[in-house]
Parts: C-alpha cells; sequence; structure tokens
C-alpha cells in the first residue's frame, strides 16, 4: 500500500533564456528510491536543485504529500540535499557536521550526542566523530554526508550523484550500502546520476531526462525491460541496437516476435552449441567471470558474446550462439 | 640525513635570502626611526631612566586617551564591519546595475584629505546643517561616523573579494538541513569568511586607531586618542618622555592585536575552496542586505555631495568657476602652483609608492606564504606577516621625526630625500597589498611549480610560469589600493621634507587654510578632483580584477 | 597570453612606470655642487638651504631673482606647522636639515633657543623691525613677519539682528552674545594657542581661568582648527555656518569685501589681539652659513616684504614695504597688541594647556 510523496507537474527552469528543465512530471510514492538518470548537461541536477528549493520554478508545481511545497524557501520543505562532493563543513568535525541540523533544532546536548553516535554507526563511521572532513577519504566523507542528511530524518532525501565521485569498486560497495541504508531507515530519495549500475544497485524507480526532457519514467524493471528508444536502450547500458531484419533475426533465434528494433546487451548471445546463430570467433578475451567474444555472426556482423570460464575459442573456429531473453528489449518505436 | 639536512638549510637560507630584503627596508624605515625616537624618552638627557616613562603609563590622563583610543576604535571597526558586510553581499554576489561603479565610490572617502571631510561632515551635523537636529557635532558618535566613513570600504573590498569566490554549495547543504538563511550565515558562511572579515577589521581598526585630523576635526578638543595626543606632546609640549610612553603603549596594543588577529584568522581547514561563482539577480530574501547597502551608499554619498555642491558655488550662483581657477595659481597667484600641476607630482608620488608597495608586497608575500617545512620556519613566516603590519598602527609623528633623527647620517643620511615620501607612503600601502596577494599566493598548488621544476623549470621560470599568471590581476587590483592610498596620504608625511612641488593634499591644506571665498571654493574642487582621480584609476583596476582575488 | 608576452609586457609597464615617477622625471635632483669646491663656501655662491613650515610661499620670481643676484641655489624645505617646525629644529640641533630656518614665532621661540639651534646673526633691521625684536634672542633670532590673531565679527549679521557687536574680551562673557563665538581649541591650532595667550595677558595668571569659565557658561564653541571655526562654524565662512563671531586674523576683513562693494563684511576687534612675530635664524652647525645670512637679509628687502601678505597672508615687519590696497583699506593691525613673554610661555605652556583643558572639558 504505497502513496504518493512527491509530484511534479510541468516542472520548468530556465535561467538567461535557456531551458535547462523542461515540462518535467514525475510521481514518487513513500518509502521509495527514484533514481534520475541522464547525461551530464541534461537537466537532471537542476531538477534535483528545484525540488530543493534552490533555483525558482519558471513553470509547473512541486507538491509533497499532496501539498504545494514550490512557494516555501529550502529550509521549510523538510528535505534533505546530499552533493556530489559531500559538501562538508570543513570547519566543524564529523560528529559536529552531523549533528548540524540537531543543534539547529535545539535538540538537547545528550540527544543529539547519542543520536550522532547512532547515525555513524549506520554508515560505519564509529570511532571518526572528532575527525576533520579533510582528514577523510572521499567514501569516509561521503557517509558522514549521508548521516548529516539522515539526521534530519528528512521527508525526502535528495542525492546528488551521491557516489559518481569516488573510484568504481568502492562505488559498488557504497552503493549496496546506501541501498540497505535508505531501506532500513525507510527512506524517500530522489537520486540523480549518469550511471546506470548506480541507478539499479539504490533505486526502485527510475526516470530517464535527456535535454532537459523527461523520456521514460516507470519501475526500474519496467524501464529495463522496454527501453523508449535506442538512445535510451544505450544509456541504460545496452550494447546495442539492432533495426529491421537483424533484429528479426536474433528475436526470431530468441522465439520472440520481431519489432522494429532490438536493444542487446552485451551478454545477450551466449555461446552453445545447442544456439541456432551461427557464427565465426573474431576475438576471444578472458576476464574474471567469463570468456567475452567477438563473433561475426553469420548475415548479422560483428556481435558481442559471452562463453563460460574455462571453455577455449580461437579466432576463426566456428561457434553456435544462444540468445538469453532476458537480456535483449523490444523496441516498439523505430 | 645529511642530504636532508643540506635541504633543510638551503631552504632556510634561501627564506632569510628573500626575507632579507623587506626586512631591511622595514628596519631602516620602520624599527630604526620609531626606536629612535623611543628612546629618546627612555634616556632623557643620555642616561637612561625608564622611571619617566613609567610614571606618564600611571596618568589618569593617559589611561583616558588609550581607552578612548580603543573604544572608539573598536566601535568604529565593529560597525564598519556590521555595515560593510550586507554591502559586500550586495555588491559582490548580486548582479546589482552599476556595481562596479559603486565599489569604486565607495573607495573615495579613502582619499579625501580629512580637513575637507571634516567641513563637509559638520556641514551636515553642524547646528545649521540637514542633520543638526540630531546634535552629533563634536561627539563620539560623530567621531565614529567619520572613521566608519573612511574604512568601510576597506570592508566591503576585502570581504567582498572573499565572498565573491566562495562556494556557495555548502551554503546550499545547510539550508536542505533545515538551516534558515541568518542560521546559514552564522554557521557556514561567516565561519568560511572568517579569515577575511577578521583581516579586514584589523586593518580597519589600525587605521582608526590610529587617525589623525578626523579625530581632531569632528571631536573638537573634547576627545583626544593616542595619535593626537603623541602629536601634543612631541610638537607642543615637548615632552618626548610622555610621547615615547604612548609610542611604546600603542605598540604594544597593536602587537597584541596582531597576535589575536593571526589566531582569529587561522581556520581548520585553510585549503579554501574558491569557485568563479556567476553574480545572481536579486530575489526577496536579499532586499534587506540590499536596502542596507543603499542606506550606506546614501550615508558616504551625503556629505561627498556637500563638497560637490560647495564646490560648484561661486559668488553668483551656481557654476564652474572653482574647476576653471584650478588651472590658474589662484589670484594674486597665491597658490605655489596650479592644482593641476600638483595632480601630475601626485600621481608621480603615487607612481612610485605603488611600485614600492608592489615590489615589498610580492617579495613578503611570497616569503610568508611558502610551505614550510618545520615549526620554527612556520613560527618564523607568520611572525613576518605580522612584522609589515606595524607600520599601519604606529604613529606618524613618531616615525616622522624618528626619520629625523635616525637617518641623517651616512650610510642612511635620506631624511631630506624625495624618495622619503614614496617611501613612508608604501609602507602604508603594503599591509593592504600583502592582504591582497597572500590569499592567491597561498592558493596555488605547491605540486605546480614543482612540476614546472620536474620539466626543468629554474625557480625563476617557475615563478613565472606558474606564480605570475595567478598573481597578475592581484597585483593590478592590489596597486589601485596603493595608489588610491598614495594619492590621499598627507598626515603620515606632513612631517617629512617634501619635494618643492606640492601634491594635491598639501595644496587643499594651504587653500582651506586661509579665509576668501574663492580659497575655499577651490579647495573643495580641488578635492573633488582628486576624488573623481581616484575613481577613475580604481575604475580601471577593478576592469582587470581577478574574479578569485583572495581574502585580505 | 603566453608568458613570455605577459614577461614582456611587464617589462613595458615597469619601463612605463618608472618614466612617469618622480625619479625618472625632470624632478630628479640635480648634481649637488660639492661644498668643498675652493671659494664655494667663502663666497657668494652653492647651495643654501632653507627649512621651514608648510605656509611658506614666496613668488617664483622673487626667488628667481634673489638666486641670479647672489649666486646661491636656494631649496627650500617646508613641511609640518609652526609646532613641527619647532620640533624638528630642536631635535636635529646638532645635525641641521639645513642652513637657515624661518617661521619659529614668539610662542615657540624659547625651546630652539634654549636648545642652542641658532647661531648668532644680527643683520641690519629695516625701519620699523626694531618693535618686534624678542628680548632673549635677538642677537639670533631676526624678525620677518607679523600678524595677530584677533576675534572677527560678521557685521552684516549684527546689523541685520539689530545688535550691537561686540568689542572687547569681556564682551564676549556678555550673556547678549551667548552661542555666537566659535574658536579654534588651544592643543590643537596655533591661533587658539594665541587666544589662550591673550586672555593671560589680559587677565593675568590668576584671572584667565575664571574668564574662560565664563566664557563655556556663555556657550562659546571650541572646535579643533581655524579651519573648522572659519569654514565650519562662522556666518561669512561661505559655508553653512552660524555663529558670528569668530577667532581669526587681523587681516582677514581683507577677504571678506564683496565684489563691488568698498567695506568689508567682517571686522577685527583690535583690543582682542594677541601678536605673532615670525622670525628667520641662521642654524648652528650649517655647511652654508653665509648662505643662511643671504637669505635671511633677503627676506629683509622690500621686494620680498612687500609680497609677504599676499603670499602668506601676513604683514611685513619693515615699514618701508608696500602692502596691498585691499590689505590697507580693510585690514587693520593693533596698534597695542596683549603679550606674553616667549620665556613665560615655554615655562608655563603645559601647564596652562592642562589647565585650560580641565576647564572647557569639565
Amino acid at each position: 500500500m504505497t502513496t504518493t510523496a512527491l509530484s511534479l507537474s510541468d516542472v520548468t527552469v530556465a535561467y538567461d533564456g535557456v531551458t535547462a528543465v523542461d515540462r518535467v512530471s514525475l510521481e514518487l510514492p513513500h518509502g521509495e528510491v527514484l533514481a534520475v538518470l541522464g547525461p551530464s548537461g541534461c537537466g537532471k541536477s537542476t531538477l534535483l536543485r528545484a525540488v530543493a528549493g534552490l533555483e525558482p520554478l519558471t513553470e509547473g508545481r512541486i507538491r509533497f504529500a499532496g501539498e504545494d511545497v514550490d512557494h516555501l524557501p529550502t529550509h521549510k520543505r523538510g528535505f534533505a540535499l546530499m552533493f556530489q562532493d559531500g559538501q562538508l563543513f570543513a570547519h566543524l568535525s564529523v560528529a559536529r557536521n552531523v549533528g548540524y541540523a540537531l543543534r539547529l533544532r535545539r535538540l538537547g546536548r545528550a540527544e543529539t550526542a547519542s543520536r550522532v553516535a547512532e547515525l555513524l554507526e549506520l554508515v560505519g563511521l564509529t570511532g571518526y566523530a572528532d575527525r576533520l572532513p579533510a582528514t577523510l577519504s572521499g567514501g569516509e566523507r561521503q557517509r558522514v554526508a549521508l548521516a548529516r542528511a539522515l539526521a534530519v530524518e528528512p521527508r525526502l532525501l535528495l542525492l546528488d550523484e551521491p557516489l559518481s565521485a569516488l573510484d568504481a569498486t568502492l562505488r559498488e560497495r557504497l552503493a549496496v550500502d546506501l541501498r540497505g541504508i535508505l531501506r532500513a531507515a525507510g527512506t524517500t530519495a530522489l537520486m540523480v546520476t549518469h550511471d546506470h549500475d548506480e541507478a539499479f544497485t539504490v533505486a526502485d524507480r527510475l526516470a530517464v531526462m535527456r535535454r532537459g526532457r523527461l523520456v521514460q519514467s516507470g519501475p526500474i524493471a519496467d524501464v529495463w525491460a522496454a527501453p523508449a528508444d535506442e538512445e535510451t536502450a544505450l544509456f541504460l547500458g545496452y550494447a546495442r541496437v539492432l533495426t529491421g531484419a537483424d533484429a528479426a533475426r536474433v528475436l526470431a533465434a530468441a522465439g520472440q516476435p520481431a519489432t522494429a528494433s532490438l536493444a542487446v546487451r552485451r551478454s545477450a548471445l551466449v555461446a552453445d552449441e545447442a544456439g541456432c546463430l551461427p557464427g565465426t570467433v573474431v576475438s576471444a578475451r578472458a576476464t574474471p567471470d567469463q570468456v567475452r567474444l567477438v563473433v561475426d555472426v553469420d548475415g548479422i556482423g560483428d556481435l558481442d558474446a559471452v562463453a563460460p570460464l574455462g571453455s577455449h575459442h580461437a579466432p576463426g573456429e566456428r561457434v553456435s550462439l544462444r540468445v538469453d531473453p532476458s537480456r535483449v528489449a523490444p523496441i516498439p518505436t523505430g | 640525513m645529511a642530504g636532508h639536512h643540506h635541504a633543510l638549510t638551503r631552504r632556510l637560507l634561501t627564506l632569510a635570502g628573500l626575507a632579507v630584503g623587506p626586512v631591511l627596508v622595514l628596519g631602516v624605515f620602520f624599527v630604526l626611526p620609531v626606536s629612535g625616537m623611543v628612546a629618546l624618552g627612555f634616556w632623557p638627557d643620555g642616561a637612561f631612566d625608564p622611571g619617566g616613562v613609567l610614571e606618564v603609563l600611571a596618568r589618569p590622563r593617559v589611561h583616558r586617551v588609550a581607552w578612548f583610543t580603543v573604544w572608539s576604535a573598536s566601535a568604529a571597526t565593529l560597525l564598519s564591519v556590521v555595515l560593510g558586510m550586507p554591502a559586500a553581499f550586495a555588491l559582490h554576489r548580486l548582479a546589482i546595475p552599476g556595481r562596479r561603479l559603486v565599489r569604486a565610490a565607495l573607495l573615495v572617502p579613502f582619499v579625501l584629505p580629512t580637513v575637507v571631510v571634516g567641513v563637509a561632515f559638520r556641514e551636515l551635523l553642524g547646528e545649521s546643517g540637514p542633520l543638526g537636529f540630531l546634535g552629533l557635532d563634536g561627539t563620539p558618535v560623530a567621531i565614529i561616523a567619520g572613521l566608519v566613513f573612511f574604512n568601510v570600504a576597506v570592508v566591503v573590498r576585502a570581504v567582498g573579494a572573499a565572498w565573491e569566490s566562495l562556494d556557495p554549495r555548502p551554503g546550499e547543504a545547510a539550508a536542505a538541513l533545515g538551516a534558515t538563511p541568518w542560521q546559514v550565515f552564522r554557521t557556514v558562511t561567516l565561519p568560511a569568511l572568517r579569515p577575511a572579515v577578521v583581516g579586514a577589521a584589523s586593518v580597519v581598526f589600525l587605521f582608526c586607531a590610529t587617525a589623525f585630523g578626523i579625530v581632531l576635526t569632528l571631536g573638537g578638543v573634547r576627545y583626544a586618542t593616542v595619535e593626537t595626543e603623541i602629536y601634543l606632546l612631541t610638537t607642543t609640549l615637548f615632552d618626548l618622555q610622555a610621547a615615547a610612553a604612548l609610542s611604546v603603549l600603542q605598540l604594544l596594543v597593536v602587537t597584541v592585536l596582531l597576535a589575536l588577529a593571526a589566531r582569529l584568522r587561522a581556520v581548520p581547514d585553510p585549503s579554501a575552496h574558491r569557485a568563479v561563482v556567476r553574480a545572481r539577480g536579486v530575489r526577496v530574501p536579499d532586499v534587506p542586505a540590499v536596502a542596507a547597502t543603499g542606506v550606506l551608499l546614501l550615508a558616504v554619498a551625503a556629505p561627498i555631495a556637500t563638497l560637490v555642491a560647495g564646490s560648484l558655488q561661486t559668488t553668483e550662483g551656481w557654476g564652474l568657476d572653482n574647476y576653471r581657477a584650478l588651472t590658474t595659481t589662484g589670484d594674486d597667484g597665491a597658490l605655489l602652483v596650479p592644482v593641476t600641476e600638483a595632480l601630475v607630482t601626485s600621481l608621480r608620488t603615487a607612481v612610485d609608492a605603488t611600485w614600492m608597495a608592489l615590489l615589498f608586497g610580492l617579495v613578503v608575500g611570497i616569503v610568508v606564504t611558502r610551505r614550510s617545512h618545520t615549526r620554527t620556519e612556520r613560527r618564523v613566516r607568520s611572525v613576518l606577516d605580522g612584522f609589515f603590519m606595524l607600520p599601519l598602527g604606529v604613529s606618524a609623528v613618531t616615525l616622522g621625526f624618528g626619520f629625523l633623527i635616525t637617518l641623517d647620517r651616512p650610510p642612511v643620511d635620506l631624511r631630506d630625500s624625495a624618495l622619503l615620501v614614496p617611501i613612508a607612503q608604501a609602507l602604508v600601502a603594503l599591509p593592504l597589498v600583502v592582504r591582497t596577494i597572500v590569499p592567491v599566493l597561498a592558493g596555488i598548488d605547491d605540486r605546480q611549480r614543482q612540476a614546472a621544476a620536474s620539466l626543468g623549470a629554474t625557480p625563476w621560470r617557475a615563478l613565472l610560469t606558474v606564480d605570475l599568471p595567478a598573481l597578475w590581476k592581484p597585483l593590478v587590483a592590489a596597486s589601485g589600493f596603493a595608489f588610491a592610498v598614495s594619492l590621499g596620504e598627507f598626515g603620515a608625511t606632513a612631517f617629512l621634507a617634501r619635494d618643492e612641488r606640492p601634491t594635491v593634499p598639501v595644496v587643499i591644506f594651504r587653500l582651506i587654510g586661509h579665509p576668501g571665498e574663492m580659497n575655499y571654493g577651490m579647495a573643495l574642487a580641488a578635492s573633488v578632483v582628486l576624488a573623481a582621480a581616484t575613481a577613475v584609476v580604481v575604475l580601471a583596476v577593478e576592469r582587470l580584477r581577478v574574479p578569485s582575488v583572495g581574502a585580505f | 597570453m603566453t608568458t613570455r608576452l605577459r614577461a614582456r609586457m611587464f617589462a613595458a609597464t615597469a619601463l612605463l612606470v618608472t618614466g612617469c615617477s618622480t625619479m625618472g622625471g625632470e624632478t630628479a635632483e640635480a648634481p649637488e655642487p660639492s661644498p668643498s669646491t675652493p671659494g664655494a663656501a667663502e663666497e657668494a655662491g652653492g647651495e643654501v638651504v632653507l627649512v621651514t613650515h608648510e605656509s611658506f610661499h614666496l613668488p617664483e620670481k622673487l626667488v628667481k631673482a634673489f638666486e641670479s643676484e647672489s649666486g646661491y641655489d636656494l631649496t627650500t624645505r617646508a613641511a609640518g606647522d609652526a609646532g613641527t617646525l619647532a620640533a624638528k629644529l630642536s631635535l636635529t640641533a646638532d645635525n641641521p636639515t639645513g642652513d637657515v630656518a624661518f617661521g619659529i614665532d614668539n610662542t615657540f621661540a624659547s625651546r630652539p633657543l634654549d636648545e642652542d639651534v641658532f647661531d648668532a646673526f644680527s643683520p641690519t633691521l629695516p625701519e620699523g623691525a626694531e618693535d618686534h625684536v624678542l628680548e632673549e634672542g635677538a642677537d639670533r633670532l631676526t624678525p620677518i613677519d607679523t600678524g595677530s590673531v584677533c576675534v572677527n565679527i560678521d557685521r552684516t549679521w549684527f546689523e541685520e539682528e539689530g545688535l550691537e557687536p561686540p568689542r572687547t574680551l569681556d564682551d564676549l562673557v556678555d550673556p547678549a552674545y551667548k552661542g555666537l563665538f566659535v574658536t579654534p581649541g588651544a592643543p590643537t591650532s596655533s591661533p587658539g594657542m594665541a587666544f589662550l595667550l591673550a586672555t593671560v595677558a589680559e587677565y593675568g595668571e590668576d584671572g584667565w581661568h575664571d574668564y574662560w569659565a565664563d566664557l563655556i557658561a556663555n556657550d562659546v564653541k571650541i572646535v579643533d582648527g581655524w579651519e573648522d571655526a572659519y569654514y565650519g562654524d562662522f556666518t561669512q565662512g561661505g559655508g553653512k555656518g552660524t555663529r558670528p563671531i569668530v577667532l581669526s586674523y587681523d587681516s582677514s576683513p581683507a577677504f571678506t569685501v564683496p565684489e563691488g562693494a568698498d567695506e568689508s563684511t567682517t571686522e577685527a576687534l583690535l583690543d582682542t589681539c594677541f601678536r605673532q612675530v615670525e622670525y628667520a635664524g641662521v642654524l648652528a652647525g650649517a655647511d652654508n652659513p653665509v648662505g643662511g645670512q643671504a637669505v635671511i637679509e633677503w627676506l629683509l628687502t622690500d621686494e620680498v616684504q612687500s609680497a609677504l601678505p599676499t603670499s602668506m597672508y601676513v604683514f611685513p615687519v619693515s615699514a618701508t614695504a608696500t602692502i596691498p590696497d585691499d590689505w590697507a583699506k580693510h585690514a587693520e593691525q593693533p596698534t597695542e597688541p596683549l603679550e606674553v613673554s616667549p620665556e613665560d610661555i615655554a615655562a608655563h605652556r603645559e601647564e596652562w594647556l592642562t589647565e585650560w583643558q580641565d576647564i572647557t572639558t569639565r
């Protein structure tokens, strides 16, 4: 049973005559995490700032739990914003950063201290209370920023590329942690990111933005399974989009009806003797999880494929490919 | 170990080598003269007798004078900061039309001769003036108002420059955590601006505590400060013991203040993130700041408007006669030179003072900002930093007479050199220059110099490649400040042998020192010309100013 | 912009800057004639340095004439007010900054005399100058000009108000003139000090305190400098003043004659005057004492004496000098000014100033 928390209708932000956000409408149910995904410069950060009240709307409405909030200044919206690089207050210790909002609310000293300790434990930074931000690693800073944002128990948490300043492995681990922490706290959150993996790990719902406009939105699995167009598919991490006869052949191999285009992930084709797409191996490269192949599929051309670890496929060798239907997505409109 | 030791020694030697120039200059032109005058007090008849000095410090009048100096300068500093902060914000952060012009206009009081400002203030506050009903003439309130009038620009420019390049996102993060605009200012913006505010406030305090003419003019004879008292004791009463006592007192207070300021200026994380932020439009919450700026501008403009109006008044009503007269030597050739010629002299002296202040300032800046490797090294650098602020806080009378009695024999027989005036002015401008370029120098990543060195650049070449491009604009900005200081400076050099060609403030002083309606009008007109020349220089500099010129 | 270009611009700017500095320009000091040149010191010639206060000024024509007739190069070092000059001369007594000094007045004369600042020199005085020689130190200091500090009144104001103007110091404490008088203060202003001395002379060492208390009770306004009093508060000062009685000089009425009128709007009260006389003397230890003597003799010539009113706003000591018409007509000198001896002034200055401050800031 979910009700709508955040609701945007026709939100437009323009400055100096340039429209950064163009009539975006969105809904986010209570307790869920929505990721706004898009390339840099698509307007997603501006949208987030508009929700936070840091950019004035040119048009449209923002409502929360049925009430208009777009006339409220930032500090009265009850939202918390976590920046890409954390934006910790450099002159305050970790504990004072986390307890910042609590002090603003004149919470008692003891209560603040215990709440701060609780939050630091939640983000895995017990014992860091007296450190200054300058002495922390990038990942630790983001954890402090998250704890600080959660301290206010915001009705809505706004996350601006929370993990993109971190290196790949740390990002992956922190994404899982972030999801766990948000779930545990039952927080409603709006996150913008350009990283689809991050979006998939953390969010329940996905909205794709391009050039200021909302291209597609919905539950994450739905968007994943049916990208609205070729560009969206590529941005969601599909390796290629096949069209016309090529698309029909691959779909036929998967036993599915033909569509105008087909988005194919890198791992959609699997080397399998029982497969019905023959081709010639162009190259093969072993990774820790699987062997990655490029196969010249008869009648289509070079396509990515995978083979189980331990199998050997030399270039020039003939091979048969099977289609994994969960890793292809038909695109209805050409 | 030996290699490490060797490198350390070399660093210290380089530091000493760089520092020796400015230290020598300050030693000769500041330490030597001041200690010479103070010594006259401690050795009254050639024999050491500190008792006389100590006895002076016990006089109730000295306590009264010292107390009045401290509280009036503190009040004026506080007021300058309080009034300057909203203007710093509005004029550097908001896209207000004409803000460059307003910023330049606020600097104009800096160069106006105090005698003229005094007359203008008293036309406003005097018994028949439009603000006469307030009954402020001759009260401490009038003195403090005058001090604020002269110094508020320092706060606006110094804090504004820091504010301009302040990253807005921590503030936004705080707002998003529920902080009201006032809480954001108090808990995030103010701590980030603290080095700039403290730096500006300490400069303002030194200017106020050593202000001379304005205290006398606006306070009448009822209020004496340490500075006016030193003048009286030295020139009228010839009580050198008492003057020495007050000079020592002044030096002590200033040293304590500078130490305090250095401590307050230090922040936990000095790696300030500078960003170029676009000025934004005015929003509803900005209205109080904009309104406060308007009020400040009016308050600064009112005395200036009085001057302009006075300069346009002639015996036959309104006219430009006073301005036309500036190209002549006045009736009966009463003036030594036409004011136009004096302006040329003023500009020449200002050019000298400016390049000297820039040169010293640059070297001092490099010396105090190079990364320290040991605690001792760091301490030496911070002591040097404070040392170069001292000339601002010491009596011009003591310094001026000190020049006469200490620089009188070879190898430093300089007391009649035409260079003394620009050197004295350069010493006054030096703290402003240092405070402008130090943050920029400190902000240059040392690794860039290391990168240049690793590519084969000599230290000198690395300086040209890495530092000069970043310093170019702040140097130009600092030069505007130094130029303005020199153009308007009168008090500190009134005791020195001048070039036979008078500067504009000297001519103004001469004009207003004698009766006659034309003299008065010409003095006002010359002041307006001086103010306009300053505004033009400052505006030209504004065009060149670097967006992220750091804090004072 | 490349670094090279920048560096070049930097160099160009530096050149430009030195070009218009005081050193690069024509003001650069001419090579000093060496004092050891044979005959230079004994005969006329070489540089002679005049140390004086900031109000010193003589027409360039006269200076040029002096230089060509005498063969000396006259260098003037003018800085600070009269008090500063006296302090400066006293402090540099053993190593003077010039050859001759002008501008020591009778209120400041005794300190430099005590410090042996001057060498003996007694030129032939022009007619009239005898009246102004000092009792002590006449052998060393030569009178050059005089000017009296007098209470001035705005005659038009009193005419308009139908009020009989004051005439004497006593009148100033009359309640009829309450709130009408403004004067600069004694500690900060040379005429202010002169006025204090005038009251000391008039009411005696025991009586002046009461007089000042009465002045305060009669709402006298005390300001910092003469400029503040005259231009800030005086009704004829050109500003917006409200007080028709001001402390100024005996010459001041000559400057308030409206164009086309033949009467001044102001008048100096000649019974309230304290006379200041400015002296010149050859400095002990001067490099060029003969040149210094020549300067003093030149200052006493009728050419220089006649130029004093328009150049320095003071009266000549020489009776044979010509005075400008408007001075002759509108600026009357007191015949019997109030006097206090320089020795008394030196002995009591601090005490009187302190007592004066106690009374006025009570």
